[in-house]
């Protein structure tokens, strides 16, 4: 064999995938060194989107960054505003009313159970299994239905606000939940039956994309990615905020940290997911959903129309913004695929000065070259699909 | 106090290089002078009492008008002892160089190219710096607060 290799004149081949390849999302470019058809270097290049997130926020007040933040994860973007609204609330130095920790946990989980819903029905969809992908398009349309029902909206979803929440839950919600998640679960045994024991799922998953708990933490994986590695590290039980701690879940873990272990975390954190919601929704108490904090939080438009206090605390956090005191926070919550973090720095004015986050989706992407190297070209996809990478927090 | 381990021996490990430690809202901060920052990294890394193995964030902030006028900020966390703290750099226009942490934590290697990209800091011993996010023919760095709002450089189409 190696005398036949020496006589062929063989040379590597550099090719291109993406930008606008469909695994590669549009915003991901891979120049790929191939030798037949085994990758010998890879390199990632993002960038085609590039939102500039941090310039448009420096130019904002704090409350106008609100619909920037849900932009940078369109599959789970109620996380997003979470995040954010919780940090601006520790620079703040301002707890939330009871009810409106419920609601937002609710509203994370939703979101969570969408974004694994959306990413392994991609995963099948690329690997040929459409039918997997049309059972979770399916459940995923009806989680969406829920969180429209939350939030009045379907595409720029925007629910969570600083200080408190835009509503509270539209009437007959739990049952809505009941109906859904009845109907998701079903879904998920479809599907389950459909990949869990797939031949092909199988052989095109596992022991593709493998690394190390150690590699993966040297490269700063978090989420369902490092919790594949068997390292169960979740920001909600690490560090818990709003009533997380008062909610009964396991994290699931894997052990080789490959593409199918990623896979079925994934899955099983579903089934948690929904387990928090249902605790929620059961445990929420009655009580106001936002504070009582006029410099903070808007007064309700009937007050603003008829109280001349009211008038003035809604000109002025509308023209000058809120004014937290200076001062630099770093708030973690757990994201759809990992840590997301909002590091603000405040001066005092009506504008951040600093408003960065930690997109858990940088670290995994830039550890594509060693998930793939030495492997062959089709093994791209799933381990792509896998890291779960979304454009709008990996452009920055 | 269980949190501030990471202060007082950071403080009693590099005396001259700690310039301050603070803690606001629950975070701990070390501002710290970049000549060591390696060395410190490396004992966050690697102290028994402290190992900070996640290297979850690096970032710049422009305080421009201030002397220093940047920061290289790091955020780590640690697994074994479930811990975070920040580490700020103090990085002067005169002098815009900082020593890579890659060779700590790999994960660094493209969070360094972003404030590269953005910022213009120049890590030294990075393996590869370059650009990340714009092209290499791309002029200044956009998230200075000096970088005007509304410039555009585009490669094809309407100039300005």
């Amino acid at each position: 064999m190696a005398e036949i290799a020496k006589d062929l004149h063989t040379e590597h081949m550099v090719i291109n995938m993406g930008p606008s390849h469909p695994v590669t999302h549009g915003t991901v470019k891979f120049l790929v060194t191939l030798e037949g058809e085994t990758i010998v270097d890879l390199d990632v290049e993002i960038g085609y989107l590039h939102r500039g997130f941090e310039k448009m926020c420096e130019n904002s007040t704090w409350q106008q960054v609100m619909p920037y933040t849900d932009r940078l994860n369109y599959v789970s973007p109620l996380i997003n505003n979470t995040g954010y609204a919780l940090a601006v609330e520790k620079l703040l130095g301002i707890d939330v009313p009871e009810r409106c920790k419920y609601l937002r946990v609710i509203a994370c989980e939703l979101s969570r159970l969408a974004d694994h819903l959306t990413n392994v029905a991609a995963a099948g969809l690329e690997l040929g299994a459409f039918t997997a992908f049309l059972y979770f398009v399916e459940a995923r349309e009806l989680v969406w239905d829920l969180i429209e029902s939350l939030c009045g909206a379907r595409v720029t979803v925007n629910y969570v606000r600083i200080g408190g929440l835009k509503n509270d839950l539209p009437e007959r919600f739990e049952e809505k939940v009941r109906d859904v998640f009845r109907e998701v679960r079903r879904l998920w045994k479809d599907v389950d039956k459909l990949l869990t024991k797939n031949r092909i799922f199988i052989d095109r998953m596992r022991g593709v994309g493998a690394i190390s708990a150690e590699e993966a933490i040297a490269y700063g994986f978090t989420g369902p990615c490092l919790r594949a590695c068997g390292v169960p590290y979740d920001v909600r039980k690490a560090q818990p905020y709003l009533v997380y701690d008062r909610m009964d879940f396991e994290v699931p873990i894997g052990e080789t940290g490959d593409n199918f272990d990623k896979y079925l975390v994934r899955m099983e954190e579903m089934q948690q997911s929904m387990r928090i919601v249902e605790q929620a929704l059961a445990q929420m108490p009655d009580g106001p959903i936002n504070v009582r904090m006029p410099q903070v939080r808007m007064e309700p438009k009937e007050k603003i129309y008829t109280r001349i206090d009211s008038l003035i605390y809604h000109f002025k956090t509308v023209i000058e913004g809120i004014k937290p005191p200076p001062g630099e926070v770093y708030q973690a919550v757990e994201g759809g695929n990992g840590e997301l973090g909002f590091y603000l720095v405040s001066d005092g004015s009506g504008k951040p000065v600093k408003c960065r986050v930690r997109p858990p989706c940088f670290a995994l992407t830039a550890a594509m070259p060693r998930l793939v190297k030495g492997r062959l070209l089709a093994d791209i996809v799933p381990t792509f699909d896998m890291i779960n990478m979304i454009g709008g927090e990996c452009d920055r | 106090m269980d949190e501030s381990v990471t202060l007082k021996k950071l403080a009693q490990k590099f005396p001259d290089a700690v310039v301050g430690t603070h803690r606001y809202r629950g975070d701990d901060t070390a501002i710290v002078t970049k000549e060591k920052i390696r060395d410190i990294c490396l004992f966050l890394r690697d102290d028994p009492d402290l190992l900070y193995n996640f290297m979850m964030d690096l970032t710049v902030v422009d305080y421009l008008g201030r002397e220093p006028r940047f920061e290289v900020v790091y955020h780590l966390y640690s697994l074994a002892h479930n811990r975070r703290v920040r580490l700020k750099a103090l990085v002067s226009e005169s002098d815009l160089t900082i020593d890579s942490v890659v060779p700590v934590w790999i994960a660094a290697d493209w969070f360094e190219r972003e404030a590269y990209d953005m910022y213009g800091v120049i890590f030294q011993g990075h393996p590869n710096l370059r650009r990340i996010l714009l092209y290499e023919g791309f002029e200044g760095h956009p998230l200075r607060k000096d970088y005007p709002l509304k410039k555009r450089q585009p490669l094809i189409g309407p100039v300005n």
